[in-house]
């Protein structure tokens, strides 16, 4: 194996996937939901939803399976899961005493083990390990069509209302007091992340899909003080990490979903440590300046 | 009057507030609380924490829905006005993440949002409106920079410019005076009084008797209900502020006559 590695040129390490049909399938598919998740991160990291990500991306489950059980885009199912799970969670926020993180917690678990049981119990082809792990390089052409329809709405409404997603996550009160139905941004931004959680659990899977929609914004937050250029930075680092991913996975041979997350990961981390002003080891005249 | 503002508003009171009552879940915040305020006035909004004040104030933005009552702004009502853009509020440094990645001109240029078309793009009188607000509050040569490296008083002005830059005929300030330098409390106060010259109706929400004593013209004391309403002079009695404060008043006519005098300027 390491013989092979070495005797293959850099352009050939670039070029030869990309003589398959699958991996060309794989590369665009991946670029396109880092992007759209990386976009979205944004939002995310900045209202403070990590968990809620986590809990749409794994309420998603049972719907998924429902779908392929019953012969419908496997979208349908997962979105109408992600919007349900959301409206359940505010539902039992609201009628009970129980605090909201303990309720995301307790609703997200229960559609997953939902999930679980209905795989294990409806005899049909669905591959766990897909729906869990994600398989990029094994997409379908209707897959793809649905990731493009998906996404194409997703980085739309996002582009629209930019500016109000904005101003609802930095103050939401100053966005009702001139007016702007902050409710309907609420459950806006609800809807794209479970739009975008039926996107990512294509490439990554349901498990590492919370990933996809909270370190592209980490990473992108550690190094600028623009708003624009945190959504420019985190599309950038996601779709680069989705591409740098399914490369590596496809010459060492590892899982397509743990290596895009863990080159997001390692973005990070390099982050982390180097960023010019809010890394561990910044850089000092960036310090005497201030 | 001030031609900023529509012909309509001018003619009417500023704030109308008329019995309103607030309950949360069957417990009674606040009753019959009612209020006037004309154009051109500054109005201090006074009370114990838990008694209603903040409460009143969140009815008069639209953030709570009165049970009973009726609130309007310069005779129309209250959403009505909101969209209009003549309200204006001014939140505590407390309720604002700093860490948020925008900048000192991106803040007072969320002020303009209610004006534009719905993708928000700035046209040149947006940022011409900006450009005055933050050389009124004095931030101009900031415009640039992150909001969360300004001190507190600078964040209080870059938030104070945001609602210039809205050209509200009303402003709601919450505490506006806590965690602010003297030169921003100086800044703060000649504006209020430019802002009364030029038709404004300014409701400051505050814990500190000294500052209503300073600026305000009408104060309204609160305590699940107003208390007392009226001119600075006439109202604040201590047997007044005794019933506001439920006997133990924060004894502000005997202290010194103003927090500027424990300040070596």
């Amino acid at each position: 194996m390491s013989e092979f590695l070495i005797s293959i040129t850099p352009i050939d390490w670039l070029l030869d996937p990309l003589t398959h049909d699958f991996m060309r399938r794989a590369l665009m598919v991946s670029a396109l939901v880092g992007g759209v998740c990386g976009l979205l991160s944004c939002y995310m990291t900045l209202k403070g939803w990590a968990l809620m990500g986590d809990a749409v991306s794994h309420a998603v489950m049972p719907g998924v399976v429902v779908a392929y059980a019953l012969g419908l885009p496997f979208s349908l199912g997962a979105f109408v899961f992600g919007v349900g799970s959301v409206a359940l969670i505010g539902f039992v926020k609201q009628k009970s005493r129980i605090k909201e993180d303990t309720v995301i917690g307790l609703v997200f678990t229960g559609f997953f083990a939902l999930g679980l049981v209905l795989v294990s119990k409806i005899k049909s082809n669905i591959d766990l390990m897909q729906i869990l792990f994600g398989s990029p390089l094994g997409i379908s052409r209707s897959d793809v069509n649905q990731t493009l329809i998906i996404s194409f709405i997703v980085i739309s409404i996002l582009l629209i209302f930019r500016k109000d997603l904005m101003l609802y996550c930095f103050d939401a009160k100053h966005a009702r007091s001139i007016g702007i139905n902050t409710g309907i941004l609420h459950y806006l931004l609800l809807t794209l992340l479970s739009l975008s959680a039926v996107v990512g659990l294509q490439t990554v899977g349901i498990i590492l899909v919370v990933a996809m929609l909270i370190t592209p914004g980490a990473t992108a937050y550690l190094l600028t003080d623009r708003f624009d250029q945190m959504t420019l930075l985190a599309v950038i680092s996601s779709s680069f990490s989705s591409i740098l991913g399914v490369y590596i996975s496809y010459w060492s041979d590892i899982e397509t979903g743990g290596s895009i997350v863990l080159v997001q990961t390692l973005i990070f981390l390099i982050a982390f440590l180097f960023a010019p002003r809010y890394g561990i080891f910044k850089k000092q005249s960036l310090i005497n300046n201030d | 009057m001030n031609p900023i503002f529509k012909s309509h508003e001018k003619d009417f009171m500023r704030i109308e507030a008329d019995q309103v009552c607030v309950d949360y879940n069957g417990t009674v915040a606040l009753y019959d609380a009612s209020l006037n305020l004309k154009a051109g006035s500054i109005c201090g909004l006074v009370g114990m924490n838990g008694a209603g004040k903040s409460t009143f104030f969140k009815a008069l933005m639209g953030f709570v829905r009165p049970s009973r009552g009726k609130i309007r702004i310069n005779g129309i009502k209250l959403n009505q006005a909101q969209k209009e853009q003549s309200v204006a509020y001014v939140p505590q440094n407390e309720g604002i993440d700093y860490s948020f990645p925008v900048s000192v001109w991106d803040v007072v240029m969320m002020g303009r949002y209610g004006a534009m078309n719905i993708f928000r793009i700035p046209r040149e009188s947006d940022r011409r409106a900006v450009v005055h607000a933050l050389e009124r509050v004095d931030l101009f040569d900031l415009r640039d920079r992150p909001i969360g490296s300004l001190s507190g008083g600078q964040r209080k002005r870059a938030f104070l410019a945001r609602a210039i830059a809205q050209r509200a005929s009303v402003l709601l300030l919450d505490e506006p005076f806590s965690g602010v330098d003297v030169p921003t409390e100086k800044l703060m106060a000649e504006l209020f009084l430019q802002f009364r010259q030029e038709g404004h109706t300014i409701l400051i929400s505050t814990h500190d008797l000294n500052h209503v004593r300073d600026f305000c013209d009408f104060v309204v004391l609160i305590n699940k209900t107003v208390l007392a309403y009226g001119e600075t002079s006439e109202v604040f009695t201590s047997e007044n502020l005794n019933k506001t404060f439920g006997g133990i008043p924060p004894n502000p006519l005997s202290g010194p006559t103003s927090s500027k005098d424990f300040v070596n300027e």
